[in-house]
C-alpha cells in the first residue's frame, strides 16, 4: 500500500505547491460568474419560491468548479508527465494499474472538493445558502469530481500533445458543463433544448447538488444517483481496462 | 538453485511494419557485468523496455529472478533497477524529495540511510534539496541512476548511462557500479563507449537489427577475433593496390591494416618497400573490442 499512498502524496502535493494556480484561479473565476451573472439577471429570474437567483447560481458553480478542477487535475498531470517522460517513474515500480488509478482519481477528487468548498466560502460573502442535506452533498461531490477525475486520467492517456487536451477540454467538458442548467432550470428551455439536456449526465450531476441545498430540483434527486452512480462505475471501469491493457503507456 | 538474474526466451516485437526484436535469446547469471551492445536502433532499448514492463513483447518470455515481467510484474520489478536512456525528471519536486517518493512508489518509507549512501557515492549531496528544475544535465543524470537504485534492486540495468557525460562523472559513476556488483549486484549497461565495455564487463551480447549476433566472454571474443592490427603512418599517401583488402580504417596517411598472422608483416613492408612509400609510424596492436564490434556488424 506504501507505494499507493506515495503516488496519492506526490499527486496532492504537485497541485498544492502550484495552488495559486489550481486552486485560488478557479475560485476567482467562479466569483465573476456569480458576480455578474447575479447582476445582470437577478430581477428578472426567480427559480424556485424563496430562493433567490445569486443563492440559486451557487450550486452550479461549486460544482462546475469542482468539475473543471478534478478534470484539469489527473489530465494535466498526466499528458505532463508524458510529455516530459517522467511518467517513467510510475511505470517502473510494481504499482498495480488499480493503485495507479486510484491515486489519480483520489488526488483529483481532493482537487475538486478543495476548490468546491473554495468557491462555496466565497460566496457566502453574497449570499446566504441553505444546506438542507450535507451527507447528500458530500456523496455528490465525492462521485462527480470522481466521475471527471476518471474521466481525466481517460483523457491524459489518451492524448498526446496539451492541444488534444484542450480540445477534449473546449469540445466536450465545457460545452456539457454550460449546457446542464448551471446558470438556469431547464425547465426555462424550449421543449427541444429540454430534451436534449436530459442526455447530459452533467445536467443530473448539478441538478442532484442543487437538491442537497434546496431540497426542490428539476428531476427527482433518485434518478440524478442513478445516473450519476452509474456513470462513475462506467468510467471507473473502462478507465481501470485501458490501465490493465497498457493502453498507450505500456506499448 | 537460484534461477538467472535475467531470461530472454525467442523474444519478438514489430512496431508497425518494422521487427524490432526478433527471437531474443538471453540468459545472464546473478553476479554477472553484462555489456548489450549494437549500433543505434538495433533493439537495445526496446529489449531494456520489455524487461521493465514498459513495453510489450509480441511473443516470447521475459524474467527477472525467475519472475516473468508479465505474469508476475510486481515481484519483477521490485527486483530490477532501471537507469532510462531519456533523461527525465520531475521539477516539482527537489533531488531529496524525488529520492523519497521512489522509494515510497517500491514501498519503502523510512530510506534515508540509503538514499544518503547513494546521493554520497554519486557526488549528489550538496545538491540534496536542490529543485531538479536547477540542476544541469549531468547532474539530473546522476539522479536518474539513484532513483534505479533507491529500492537496491539485485538486478540493474543502465542505458547508455554515460552518454553526453562528463569524465569525471563517468569514473566516479563506474566506481559505485563496480561496487555494486562486487557486493552481488548484477550489471548489465549498454553504451557507446566500447573501452568501458571492454574494461569493465565479463560477458558482451552484440545486438544487430533485433538479433543477437555476438554472445561470449569478453576475453574470448577478444582471444578469437581473427585478426591483429598494424597501425601504419606513410608518406605518400599512396597505399599499393595489394594491400587494400587489408584496410580495416582509414584516416589521411593513417591505415589500419588486418593481419592474420604476425609474419604476414614481412609482405607488408616488402610491398611498402618496393613502391618506395616511407612509413613514419608502425605499431602492431592486438584488437579490442571496437575492432571485433566493427568486424562483426560488418558481416552481412
Ligand atoms: N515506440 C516505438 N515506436 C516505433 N518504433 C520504435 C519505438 N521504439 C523503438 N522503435 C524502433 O525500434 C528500433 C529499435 O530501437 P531501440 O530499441 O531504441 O534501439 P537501440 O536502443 O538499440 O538504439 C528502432 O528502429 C526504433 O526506431
Ligand atoms: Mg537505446
Amino acid at each position: 500500500m506504501t507505494g499507493f499512498y506515495t503516488l496519492l502524496y506526490k499527486e496532492l502535493l504537485r497541485f498544492w505547491k502550484v495552488s495559486f494556480q489550481t486552486v485560488l484561479a478557479p475560485v476567482i473565476t467562479a466569483l465573476l460568474y456569480l458576480l455578474i451573472f447575479s447582476h445582470v439577471l437577478a430581477e428578472h429570474v426567480q427559480v424556485y419560491a424563496g430562493v433567490s437567483y445569486t443563492a440559486f447560481l451557487v450550486p452550479g458553480l461549486v460544482m462546475m468548479s469542482m468539475l473543471q478542477n478534478a478534470f484539469a487535475n489527473s489530465s494535466s498531470s498526466l499528458i505532463q508527465s508524458k510529455i516530459t517522460g517522467n511518467i517513467i517513474f510510475v511505470l517502473l515500480p510494481p504499482l498495480s494499474y488499480l493503485e495507479f488509478f486510484a491515486a489519480y482519481l483520489l488526488a483529483a477528487i481532493a482537487r475538486g472538493i478543495v476548490v468546491g468548498l473554495g468557491v462555496f466560502l466565497v460566496t457566502l460573502a453574497f449570499t446566504r445558502v441553505n444546506i438542507d442535506h450535507p451527507l447528500w452533498l458530500m456523496l455528490f461531490a465525492v462521485l462527480c469530481s470522481g466521475i471527471l477525475g476518471a474521466l481525466g486520467v481517460i483523457a491524459g492517456i489518451w492524448a498526446e500533445k496539451f492541444d488534444q487536451l484542450a480540445a477534449f477540454q473546449n469540445f466536450i467538458i465545457m460545452p456539457l458543463t454550460f449546457l446542464s442548467g448551471v446558470f438556469y432550470s431547464i425547465h426555462s428551455l424550449p421543449s427541444f433544448w429540454l430534451a436534449v439536456s436530459r442526455f447530459n449526465p452533467v445536467f443530473y450531476m448539478i441538478d442532484g447538488f442543487r437538491y442537497g441545498f434546496f431540497s426542490a430540483s428539476d428531476v427527482a434527486p433518485g434518478l440524478s444517483l442513478l445516473v450519476v452512480l452509474a456513470c462513475f462505475v462506467a468510467l471507473s471501469v473502462f478507465c481501470l481496462l485501458l490501465l490493465q491493457r497498457g493502453y498507450k503507456l505500456r506499448h | 538453485m537460484t534461477p538467472p538474474a535475467i531470461r530472454i526466451h525467442q523474444l519478438h516485437k514489430h512496431f508497425g511494419a518494422l521487427h524490432a526484436l526478433r527471437g531474443v535469446d538471453l540468459t545472464v547469471q546473478p553476479g554477472e557485468f553484462f555489456a548489450l551492445l549494437g549500433p543505434n536502433g538495433a533493439g537495445k532499448t526496446t529489449l531494456i523496455s520489455i524487461l521493465a514492463g514498459l513495453v510489450r513483447a509480441d511473443s516470447g518470455t521475459a524474467e527477472v529472478m525467475g519472475h516473468n515481467v508479465v505474469d508476475d510484474y510486481r515481484k519483477a520489478r521490485q527486483l530490477l533497477g532501471v537507469v532510462p536512456q531519456e533523461l527525465a525528471y520531475d521539477p516539482f519536486f527537489t533531488v531529496r524529495e524525488s529520492l523519497r517518493i521512489q522509494s515510497g512508489y517500491f514501498g519503502l518509507r523510512h530510506n534515508d540511510d540509503w538514499i544518503d549512501e547513494i546521493m554520497t557515492n554519486l557526488g549528489l549531496l550538496d545538491k540534496a534539496d536542490t529543485n531538479m528544475r536547477a540542476l544541469s544535465g549531468g547532474m539530473k543524470r546522476r539522479v536518474l541512476v539513484a532513483q534505479a537504485l533507491v529500492h537496491k534492486p539485485p538486478v540493474i540495468i543502465l542505458d547508455e548511462p554515460t552518454a553526453g557525460v562528463d569524465v569525471e562523472l563517468r569514473q566516479s559513476l563506474w566506481h559505485f557500479v563496480r561496487q555494486l556488483n562486487a557486493t552481488g549486484h548484477t550489471i548489465i549497461l549498454t553504451t557507446h563507449y566500447l573501452e568501458e565495455a571492454e574494461a569493465l564487463c565479463n560477458r558482451v551480447a552484440m545486438l544487430k537489427q533485433g538479433q543477437v549476433v555476438a554472445l561470449d566472454n569478453t576475453a574470448s571474443l577478444l582471444k578469437n577475433a581473427s585478426e591483429l592490427r598494424l597501425r601504419i603512418v606513410i608518406s605518400p599517401d599512396l597505399l599499393p593496390a595489394e594491400l587494400l583488402s587489408r584496410v580495416i580504417r582509414h584516416e589521411n596517411n593513417e591505415y589500419i591494416l588486418g593481419l592474420k598472422a604476425p609474419a604476414e608483416m614481412e609482405n607488408i613492408l616488402a610491398s611498402l618497400r618496393l613502391a618506395e612509400i616511407g612509413i613514419h609510424e608502425i605499431a602492431l596492436t592486438q584488437p579490442d573490442l571496437e575492432d571485433v564490434f566493427v568486424q562483426i556488424m560488418g558481416r552481412t
